[in-house]
């Protein structure tokens, strides 16, 4: 018998310390392949959130990076403009991306940085708790919206791929998720291609993956699939919103 | 033949995999705790996997090593 499926050589023998069911794991898994299937694990550098994957420094074998929050993008716009030949990546959640780091994300995108960021979108602050996000959905009962997100006063939430796609200096914006086998490998070819993009000179290149947070959501992991694939996905469509080879398709 | 196996250190028991499985042969063994205190994932009738990868493409801690 021969080995179909292992752990990829680019993540380390850490255990991760994210919640039992967490996506964070899968997305990590997915980014690793992205780093080894392409051959870059020796000049990625990687640049770490603030939020539940702060640690993510423990998980990659490459070089990372630990940013202030919300400035990961502008910490991967330095590393990329000093050291051009290695390729950097961002990973950061909704809380840090489309939240303190709304400026960073906005301006690094319209600037067209030749970077990859993985935004993880799972509609509530994870780490801190469980507090509304800025990508929380409308009525969505977080521990600072008891009653549910109100949006006569909390207005309604960021679509991030849908905004980003508009700029001129955004290459490739896509949105996927991670809930069944099929979605899983649909992340993995949209994140390795973000990768090539970079590789390639491209430009911008964002997936963000619509992810669970079943401690947070007050669910079990499966049954936070459920509620990702009824709730976030109408809201969220998944899909391409940007492929400077394809043109915008949405 | 095909085989799966199972990081117990690393498994959290979230139920991903048994979620994942088309066959439905993967199963949380209730009679034992991992260190972590998790009931680890079990392939429970290991003569009927055909090694798709389904449970290790699901599992969050990359804890899944498929043979085929």
């Amino acid at each position: 018998m021969a080995i179909v499926f292992q752990k990829p050589s680019t993540l380390t023998d850490a255990p991760m310390h994210y919640c039992p069911g967490c996506t964070h794991g899968i997305v990590h898994r997915l980014v690793a392949q992205a780093l080894e299937e392409l051959g870059v694990e020796g000049k990625a550098v990687g640049v770490a959130s603030v939020g539940c994957s702060v640690m993510c420094y423990d998980y990659f074998t490459c070089d990372m990076v630990q940013a202030p929050h919300g400035r990961a993008q502008a910490v991967a716009t330095g590393l990329k403009r000093a050291r051009p030949d290695n390729v950097i990546f961002t990973y950061q959640g909704d809380g840090d991306l489309a939240a303190i780091g709304t400026a960073e994300t906005v301006h690094a995108a319209t600037r067209g940085e030749n970077i990859t960021v993985i935004f993880i979108n799972n509609a509530i602050y994870g780490m801190t708790g469980g507090q509304m996000a800025p990508t929380s959905l409308p009525g969505q009962i977080t521990q600072t919206t008891p009653y549910g997100r109100d949006t006569n006063t909390a207005g309604y939430p960021v679509r991030v791929c849908e905004m980003l796609s508009t700029l001129s200096g955004v290459a490739f914006a896509q949105r996927v998720t991670v809930d069944n086998v099929k979605n899983v490998n649909i992340a993995r070819k949209a994140i390795k291609k973000a990768f090539q993009n970079q590789i390639e000179g491209k430009g911008y290149s964002i997936v963000e993956v619509l992810s669970t947070c079943p401690t947070n959501w007050g669910l079990s992991p499966v049954e936070a699939l459920k509620w990702l694939e009824d709730n976030m996905i109408p809201y969220y469509p998944l899909g391409v919103y940007k492929d400077v080879e394809e043109g915008v398709k949405k | 033949m095909a085989k799966i196996i199972v990081d117990e250190k690393v498994c959290k028991g979230c139920g991903m995999c048994v979620h994942a499985c088309p066959l439905k042969i993967i199963a949380l063994d209730k009679s034992r705790l991992n260190a972590k205190g998790y009931h680890p994932a079990k392939l429970m009738e290991p003569e009927k996997c055909v090694g798709c990868a389904s449970c290790a493409t699901m599992c969050p801690d990359t804890a899944i090593t498929v043979e085929r």
